[in-house]
């Protein structure tokens, strides 16, 4: 049996589109100190170091765990470097659940940071993931990969550009209550459907910006949390899937999941689910922060969680089920479409999740939630996870 | 250095990564790209196990784990899959308007991305109900080739 985990502290920076006054590490060190003072340690405390920091060339800064690692003071203890591109945040949280699970550390600090200001075009970037061979000279990105999921999702489920677009102005309504949010101006649906096409279907305010920030948490064994902390959010499941790099291979008639669809995301849920005990997630799940940089990935993501039947996503959102005092909010804190800061966003879903339970949201607190969950997505839409965090162990 | 002594903005130092690389592209890439140069065709491998014609090819199949042998010619028509039309202009990609669209080529069980061209994208709406999923695509292939992806693009039918 692995050892029971919680997150007993999180630590976040506000995110803005620049922060000229730190560096990276600075960056990194201002979220890691919230972090530990929330959970009420010292850095002496911990026993081993995650960092998540996506693609080195959205910063220009080749193997930055080596420069973050530094400025934590981690020596002379374990440190760990994880990417999996917009997985990036929940793929090191998964690490450090694995350092405490697995019983080889009490006490891990995760921290994510990314300045994606500092290169001119985060999509520039992103296009040189892409498979060298084959597909990187046909323009792709970050930006159109996720808009051959909305076509899929139009042609198969009739989604429209208004559901989108629902999914843009709650976002944002959320947004105004999260002082670390970094987009919080007031939009309405009209705004989201006169801004300009960006890649067809996806508008404008369909899209996330790109951020500056960093993100923390601290992980703790239940031997640690039953001495010393009076509350916690326990991670009761955790559950990961990858997939190819190639989106072709979910669209022809040879394809066992669907572009349009996350299969893979589902799959991830369901072992998570079935960890923390859960069997209908509408009634048992009391918030969710998922990772949704664009609209049409939000409508995706609640189907395969299980929100709404797949193809209804879309006519969920726009129903009102995803807002505060809805069956189940969604992304009480805006989420990624007015914050990405791409290396720390998956692991923000994981803090913002964790804050819930711990009743630590401030404004954006649901009432009494007890059970959140938190996704994450990264590569071509390749790398899924899903953690459930709990208020009990 | 007190704080209050500190009038300018911080300091910003400029960078650039300027790297070359030689990819090999590997056997089963170099006779794709060769016969799609030399003859002007697109083909495909078969997944010896579960019959998959992988395109573009690979030399395993991902899922089976196995490698892949026979060579199978596709299309040259196709149906589209997914596409996008990118109005925004991107440093370091092309300028727009451009359309890109995944197509399975008559005999693929997989789609393939490469441009759509020779299409008025002026209206977004228009375009994109040209460009609808299940509609009908021919890959035209470029007079002089260089064996690369770019030999070729789509155009409607
Ligand atoms: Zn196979």
């Amino acid at each position: 049996m692995p050892t029971k985990t919680a997150i007993v502290g999180v630590g976040q920076t506000d995110y803005r589109f620049k922060r000229t006054d730190v560096t990276i590490q600075e960056l990194a060190v201002e979220a890691s100190r919230k972090a530990l003072e929330h959970a009420g340690m010292t850095l002496a405390d911990i026993d081993a170091f995650v960092i998540g920091v996506a693609p080195d060339a959205l910063l220009g800064i080749n193997a930055v765990d080596r420069w973050i690692g530094e400025a934590l003071g981690v020596a002379p203890r374990p440190l760990l470097r994880v990417n999996t591109g917009g997985t990036t945040g929940a793929a090191a949280a998964q690490a450090g659940y694995a350092h405490v699970a697995s019983g080889v550390a009490q006490r891990v600090l995760v921290v994510a940071a990314d300045k994606v200001s500092e290169s001119p075009d985060a999509q520039w970037v992103l296009n040189t993931a892409m498979d060298p061979i084959y597909e990187k000279s046909v323009a792709l990105n970050a930006i159109n990969m996720c808009s051959l999921q909305a076509v899929r999702q139009m042609d198969q489920y009739h989604v429209t550009e208004k559901q989108l677009a629902s999914v843009a102005v709650r976002s944002r309504k959320n947004a105004q209550i999260n002082p670390h949010a970094h987009l919080r101006a007031p939009i309405s649906l009209e705004d989201v459907l006169a801004s300009r096409y960006v890649c067809w279907p996806l508008k404008l305010l369909d899209c996330c910006p790109r951020s500056s920030g960093a993100c923390a948490v601290v992980m703790a064994s239940e031997r640690v949390v039953r001495k010393e902390h009076s509350r916690a959010a326990w991670i009761r499941g955790m559950g990961a899937t990858s997939n190819t790099i190639y989106m072709g291979d979910k669209m022809g008639p040879g394809r066992d999941v669907d572009h349009a669809d996350w299969d893979e995301l589902a799959m991830a849920a369901a072992r998570a689910y079935r960890q923390a005990g859960i069997t209908d997630p509408v009634h048992e799940i009391d918030v969710a922060e998922i990772y949704a940089p664009f609209t049409c990935t939000e409508i995706a993501a609640v189907e395969a969680l299980g929100f709404a039947n797949k193809g209804m996503g879309g006519v969920m959102s726009e129903q009102g089920m995803f807002e505060m005092g809805g069956a189940v909010p969604v992304n009480p804190s805006g989420g990624v479409l007015n914050a990405n800061p791409i290396s720390a966003t998956a692991l923000v879903r994981i803090a913002e999740a964790a804050l819930q339970v711990m009743g630590d949201a401030g404004d954006r607190q649901v009432p009494g939630a007890q059970r959140a969950v938190a996704t994450g997505i990264g590569g071509t839409l390749q790398f899924h996870t899903c953690m459930v965090l709990a208020n009990d162990a | 250095m007190n704080q209050k002594e500190q009038t300018e903005a911080p300091l910003i130092h400029s960078g650039e990564w300027k790297i070359h690389y030689d990819y090999a592209v590997g056997e089963t890439a170099t006779q794709f790209f060769l016969r799609l140069r030399d003859q002007g065709k697109i083909a495909g491998k078969k997944c010896p196990s579960c019959q998959g014609v992988l395109v573009p090819p690979r030399a395993f199949c991902e899922r089976c784990f196995v490698q892949t042998e026979e060579w199978v010619d596709v299309g040259p028509e196709g149906t589209i899959e997914a596409f996008t039309i990118v109005y925004e202009p991107f440093d370091g990609l092309p300028e727009p308007p451009y359309a890109v669209a995944y197509v399975t080529l008559d005999g693929a069980t997989t789609a393939m991305a490469n441009f759509v061209r020779a299409l008025d994208l002026s209206d977004p709406e228009v375009a994109a109900r040209q460009l609808a999923v299940g509609n009908r695509v021919e890959a035209v292939f470029a007079d002089a080739r260089e064996g690369a992806v770019t030999d070729f693009y789509y155009r409607l039918m």
